[in-house]
């Protein structure tokens, strides 16, 4: 499937900034499940071009903005041929030793409700369990928009009982570590089953190391391995470490941030022509 | 900087031999403690502390914090090593250096030492010193670590025991120099023979260490700055001190900034490019973008421009994984695994409570142990078993057992002591010595370094917020 997806993040200042400095992962690597065609990203209208491969195989470039301005608009853009391979992600340019995403952080660290959580799960091997994972976040987090904020942290989230997808991730990768599976935040965009689902922002799901399989991906909040409805930007341990943007403005907050994610499957005729010739 | 403790009073005297005689190494400073005299030796001490006071050398070694202004102890009578002590000494040191090193390089990449399964994997990836920013990048050099601070312990004529590595930002080189400048100054009669080596050419050797890993985008002869926290740092004295001796810049976070993959430096005359950073300062503070985003410190981008080959951080980040006490435990491992020699210089044996045997026998004899937090330092959070009452251990233990991968325990050394002016004559005090070996194309390192001394009697506490002096340290040629 090729999808096209149109990113826009705004940041307004009340007084003009001087100094900006932007870590920017908003470039898809290329993966056994996607190959991005025609992407780009701009910062105000200026092309951002040397994208590094970061500690973990995700793209990364940085942005500096020394002339002062009002308003900072960074865009992603481009299109997406993207692969179902029953959730299995391969193909990073970088591999980080497993062990490391067995490390909990403040956002993801367990307390006793999570440790109990996590022992609750049962599943006949580790993908079994993962997928009873996957489906019991969804029972104890339901989904409620603006129940909690980027701080929340994992235990906060449960012990709640409501929030979103960045909840339901970090409760995942919090109860896998738990379990002695490596498990890490995904940045990136879905394209809705039903436009009338669709999120116009980012979303967020994990990936569980699998022996003999290698990296899964699981949106817990839709219960389901991913699929070529998905664009993998970047992980991290964390929301905070998967951030697409990470950005520093010296002197200012920005007083709004807007964000929106458009996502379309290109020219479904057409692709449902090349899929029937292959 | 780990502190060790004795049992009795047998310690070793380092100026006497066995049989009381003294040690041919001390047989100058012997000769002249007897013609000055002790009281012309305390005028002379005197005179030496005014002096340190008008050069305001005052700050606390190894991060110990406490008050910044405070002028440290000094102690007239010189340590003295024999030039074989001392070629002992370098090839231990330079040896332990060069296999910390090869281990950074190794967890950064393949991690073939933990594939051999000499070291487990959780210990290092699942360490916080461990950062996977690094993960796969090649410093300059390969070298990780550049300026590598050993803290080694004496316990007899011919035993030398590490007690700590310090891969990061090792300070206490500048008392080093200060105290040499000192003695030669108020008693160049000593060193008119030339007897002593000179320390002198640190400065010029760490400035050539650092020129050497210049990154890859360097044209020309090397701009290098010193980076410090600021002038309320602890060791801000000895950043302005070093950057003065090498002349070159002592910069803030907010004197640099990142364009185009590289770092400048903000001058009068404009931006200035900048090739290489001695950064005294932590990996958290280093870049908001990638380590602590609350950090108001750092500089936005810095370690992009690093991984982009723009500049060098000297120590690269992460370098902390190897210094860790955790790891310490491993560095024999490393050195027969990555230089296929035996250590010159032995560990301390140390029991890791994260293993069912260390836990077991950490437990049984505590009051006999000096048991330390792994990633705890400047001796916070340590117990001194024979030191400790029997509530302390117990609540001690308690901590141990609710965390217990996060304790390590040492057996209580019978640490040498070193003659020490006391009121009424020369007295024996217990010491630790740290050298700094520079890393960079080759391994540089001057024959000297720190020696802390307690000057307490009995004590074995060096940490100048305790009583803890410096003195000289003597190499002698032959």
């Amino acid at each position: 499937m090729e999808l096209t997806v149109l990113h826009q993040t705004t940041y307004r200042y009340d007084t003009p900034v001087g100094q900006i400095a932007l870590l920017l992962r908003l470039q898809p690597p290329q993966l056994n499940c996607q190959t991005p065609r025609d992407w780009q990203v701009s910062v105000n209208g200026e092309p951002v071009s040397t994208f590094h491969a970061n500690g973990f195989g995700d793209s990364e470039a940085f942005f500096q903005q020394r002339r002062p301005v009002r308003e900072l608009s960074i865009v992603a853009s481009g299109s997406v041929e993207t692969s179902d391979r029953h959730g299995v992600v391969s193909g990073f340019r970088q591999e980080a030793p497993l062990p490391v995403f067995l490390r909990q952080t403040d956002l993801t660290r367990p307390d006793a409700a999570i440790r109990a959580f996590a022992q609750s799960v049962v599943g006949p091997d580790t993908l079994g369990r993962l997928h009873a994972l996957s489906g019991l976040v969804r029972e104890v987090i339901s989904y409620r928009p603006g129940s909690t904020s980027t701080a929340s942290t994992a235990a906060e989230a449960l012990a709640q009982g409501q929030g979103v997808c960045q909840d339901h991730t970090h409760l995942f990768v919090s109860a896998a570590r738990v379990l002695g599976i490596p498990a890490r935040y995904v940045a990136g965009y879905l394209l809705a089953d039903d436009a009338s689902q669709a999120l116009r922002e980012t979303h967020a799901w994990a990936e569980a190391w699998v022996e003999g399989l290698g990296w899964l991906g699981f949106d817990a909040t839709n219960g389901l391995c991913v699929t070529d409805h998905y664009v993998r930007l970047c992980c991290g341990l964390d929301a905070q470490e998967a951030a697409p943007v990470r950005g520093s403005a010296f002197g200012a907050t920005a007083t709004a941030v807007q964000a929106d994610v458009m996502i379309n499957e290109t020219r479904p005729d057409a692709a449902q022509q090349n899929q029937q010739q292959q | 900087m780990n502190r060790s403790f004795t049992r009795g009073a047998m310690s070793f005297f380092e100026m006497h031999d066995q049989e009381g005689a003294i040690r041919s190494c001390y047989a100058d400073v012997k000769r002249w403690i007897d013609e000055t005299g002790i009281a012309g030796l305390h005028r002379r001490l005197e005179e030496a502390e005014a002096i340190f006071r008008r050069i305001g050398i005052t700050f606390a070694v190894y991060g110990e914090g406490g008050d910044p202004e405070r002028l440290i102890p000094f102690d007239l009578l010189p340590r003295v090593f024999s030039r074989l002590e001392w070629e002992r000494l370098d090839r231990g040191i330079r040896q332990r250096a060069q296999a910390l090193n090869a281990f950074l390089f190794d967890v950064y990449h393949r991690g073939e030492i933990l594939r051999a399964g000499l070291i487990p994997q959780d210990l290092v990836y699942q360490n916080p010193a461990f950062r996977p920013e690094m993960i796969g990048f090649d410093p300059p050099g390969r070298v990780y670590s550049h300026i590598v601070g050993i803290d080694i312990v004496r316990t007899g004529p011919t035993a030398f025991e590490v007690l700590e590595d310090n891969c990061r930002t090792p300070s206490g080189v500048s008392y080093m120099l200060e105290n040499r400048e000192i003695m030669t100054r108020m008693f160049p009669g000593l060193f008119a023979k030339g007897m002593v080596t000179p320390v002198d050419n640190y400065p010029a050797l760490l400035l050539q260490t650092l020129k050497e890993v210049a990154p890859p985008a360097c044209k020309g002869d090397p701009v290098v700055v010193l980076l410090t926290p600021g002038s309320l740092n602890s060791a801000y004295y000895e950043h302005s001190f070093l950057a003065d001796l090498m002349g070159i810049e002592l910069v803030e976070p907010v004197d640099l900034f990142v364009e185009n993959d590289r770092v400048w430096m903000k001058t009068t005359a404009g931006p200035r490019a900048v090739d290489v950073i001695y950064r005294r300062i932590d990996d958290d503070y280093l870049d908001p973008l990638v380590f602590r985003p609350d950090s108001l410190l750092g500089v936005p981008g810095l370690f992009h421009a690093y991984r982009a080959g723009g500049v060098t951080l000297c120590s690269a980040p992460g370098a902390g994984i190897a210094d860790d006490k955790a790891i310490y435990v491993y560095v024999p491992e490393m050195i027969r695994f990555y230089l296929g020699e035996e250590p010159i210089l032995a560990n301390i044996p140390t029991w890791q409570c994260g293993t069912e045997t260390g836990l077991a026998h950490v437990l049984a004899h505590l009051p006999e142990l000096v048991a330390k937090e792994v990633h705890g330092s400047g001796g916070y959070g340590m117990l001194i078993g024979p030191k400790a009452s029997p509530e302390e251990i117990a609540a001690y233990a308690e901590r141990i057992k609710a965390n217990p991968g996060g304790f390590i325990a040492q057996p209580t050394l019978d640490l040498s002591t070193v003659p020490t002016l006391g009121e009424a004559g020369v007295v024996g005090r217990h010491a630790d010595f740290r050298p700094f070996c520079l890393v960079g194309k080759q391994m540089r390192l001057v024959p000297g370094g720190l020696t802390r001394v307690a000057l307490t009697e009995g004590s074995l506490v060096v940490n100048s917020s305790q009583g803890g002096g410096v003195k000289d340290t003597w190499v002698l040629r032959n």
